[in-house]
């Protein structure tokens, strides 16, 4: 019998050992899944940085694309950029800033709302370059937009829609109910709720997940791949009909090419990229803390 | 000023009344832009893969294993696209399901408040980087200075530096709907384990895991539908060599890097090339639209539940 005990607790004991050595080595092993990313994103940066830093100068942004690395620049990828995706948040912003306002406001629980936020869920699993496909067939072709600027933003802007939209969403969500109840109470239609009580509490946080949409856009290469071709681009895109390129795309271009010279070019052209999307995204993290400040204020 | 006469009221009240409902139209019009979006990208695929499929049998398409559309004997079997895409997003998951659900479980589990505020946004980041500066890195440092260390005969185009790239960018979609679905589990389900003396490793592993498991699984369900729609990866590492292969190391095209391909290169309207985009376009729909339905679904059942 006492052996049985003594048994027992052995068992006991060596399980209690094996837990408290897990509890200690398991948190250790999970970590390395953060580390594991961070790590990739450590080494893209450096080795990024180390290959391009010699290349980046200003001709980089100022020059054409040219078959010499020494002299070429993206200047007309630059302007592709800043026009195609600036017209698409022209387009995709208030767009997505009205669906968010029907979404909450009006539409409220009922099925009709589900069966659109499946549809916007359902958008935003589309592969991006899907989208590319169908802006050529029907913008390029269909529409006879042509391969254009303005058949690419509207197709960055359809793409982006989805993920701007669910921020505008949640932006409204944050507005306090009391606040809109009260107005309701006192009569106000809702438009007159929208207009003078959600806006102004939303529309910095909606702004927050438009500057996130553009800095999607303007990373995107397959869409605008599709839509306009692997082109060499000589020219400034200076009307919405235009053929133009982006930076990603002419990115695209620079990396397929074997010399070592376009690799170094790429890697430049790269940091520059990044640097453009850091620049949003401490925007958007600035508003988001101004916003956070009034709000405590209030 | 001055008081309305009920009349003025009732004239401002309509008014008001009117505005609202046009206020409405117009916010509805936007809203249905989306579901608009959805059906021009269903019936634009179905148009120009009906022209195709008039050229070429639904069979010889979904069942042939030589895909030679931009050569002069062609061939139009879609399997090695298919198959290329399949290996490349497991890959991705070998990587982005193991990493993500420990980072996912350690960050909600284990790491202090400050880390986890701190690491949460670094992780996203990996999503908000460019996918063509992934296959830059893919093809001159992941291949050339990593992988070839281990396997030296490795193609510079590989499906193996393809994957794991995409499991990089796909690792933040994993982390954060796991780390979601843990966070959702009720606190009260931890202190009752606790309560019965589990210690903190049986906790973890066998009450909020499995808690939270469907929505780990939608996680890995969503990122797989994503890593098969990746394409600049695809495009820039894997090279265009359409091969139905299970070696990892062999340059093989995805469906999507034959899009890009057909793209680069100059495929004039209503040619089967052309076509051939669509009817390869609408296959990629179908299969990540069926994934993330799946996905969505599992995410909302655990949704109601807690």
């Amino acid at each position: 019998m006492g052996d049985q005990v003594l048994r027992y607790e052995d068992l006991v004991k060596r399980r209690n050992d094996l837990k408290r050595t897990l509890d200690r080595v398991v948190p250790v092993v999970l970590s390395l899944g953060v580390f594991f990313g961070v790590t990739v994103l450590a080494a893209l940066l450096f080795d990024v940085v180390t290959t391009g830093y010699d290349r980046l100068n200003l001709n980089l942004i100022t020059e054409y694309p040219s078959a010499n690395p020494a002299e070429a620049g993206m200047r007309s990828a630059v302007l592709g950029t800043i026009v195609t995706v600036g017209l698409s948040a022209l387009i995709c912003i208030p767009l997505s800033i009205a669906s968010a306002i029907y979404l909450v406001e009006y539409a409220g629980g009922r099925r009709w709302a589900e069966v659109l936020r499946y549809n916007i869920a359902n958008l935003a699993g589309v592969p991006s370059v899907v989208f590319g496909i169908v802006g050529l067939g029907f913008l390029v072709y269909g529409l006879g937009l042509g391969r254009s600027v303005i058949a690419g933003a509207f197709t960055l802007a359809i793409l982006t829609l989805p993920y701007v939209t669910v921020t505008c969403v949640e932006a409204i969500k944050t507005v306090p109910e009391d606040l809109k109840f009260g107005a309701y109470a006192l009569g106000a239609t809702r438009l007159q709720v929208v207009k003078s009580i959600i806006l102004p509490r939303a529309l910095p946080m909606m702004l927050t997940g438009g500057i996130l949409g553009i800095s999607r856009a303007i990373g995107e290469a397959a869409p605008i791949l599709i839509i306009s071709g692997l082109l060499f681009i000589r020219e400034d895109p200076v009307s919405l009909l235009s053929r133009f390129t982006v930076i990603p795309l002419q990115l695209f271009n620079w990396i397929s090419r074997p010399l070592p010279a376009f690799q170094e070019l790429s890697a430049a052209a790269i940091i520059v990229l990044l640097l453009i999307l850091l620049a949003l995204n401490s925007a958007a993290i600035y508003l988001r803390y101004r916003l956070y400040r009034r709000l405590e204020a209030t | 000023m001055g008081y309305l006469s009920s009349e003025q009221f009732l004239r401002s009240v309509k008014r008001r009344r009117a505005q609202d409902k046009l206020f409405m139209v117009v916010v509805l019009a936007a809203t249905l832009v989306s579901t608009l979006a959805l059906i021009v990208i269903f019936v634009t695929l179905s148009v120009e893969s009906v022209s195709f499929f008039t050229r070429v049998s639904v069979i010889e398409f979904l069942t042939g294993t030589k895909w030679t559309v931009l050569f002069a004997d062609k061939h139009f079997g879609v399997l090695p696209l298919l198959n290329a895409t399949l290996m490349t997003s497991l890959i991705a998951i070998a990587v982005a399901g193991p990493a993500g659900i420990a980072a996912a479980v350690y960050l909600s589990e284990y790491a202090s408040q400050r880390f986890r505020n701190f690491m949460k946004p670094v992780i996203e980041t990996l999503s908000g980087v460019p996918t063509v500066v992934y296959g830059y890195f893919a093809l001159y440092f992941v291949t050339p200075n990593f992988l070839r260390a281990f396997w030296e005969d490795l193609s510079i185009h590989n499906a193996l530096a393809v994957g794991l790239m995409i499991g990089v960018l796909t690792l933040p979609i994993v982390v954060s709907i796991s780390d979601d679905a843990m966070k959702a589990v009720p606190y009260d389900l931890r202190l009752a384990a606790y309560s019965l003396g589990s210690r903190k490793i049986d906790v973890v592993f066998r009450v909020v895991l499995p808690a939270a498991l469907s929505g780990v699984v939608a996680s890995i369900v969503l990122a797989f539908a994503r890593a098969m729609g990746e394409t600049m990866i695809a495009a820039i590492a894997g090279g265009f060599r359409p091969v139905l292969s299970f070696n990892l190391g062999e340059s093989m095209q995805t469906m999507t890097s034959y899009l890009a391909q057909v793209a680069t290169g100059d495929a004039p309207h209503g040619t089967i090339e052309y076509q051939s985009l669509f009817a390869v376009g609408l296959l990629l729909l179908v299969i990540t639209a069926t994934l993330n339905f799946i996905g969505l679904k599992v995410i909302r059942r655990w949704e109601i539940r807690y």
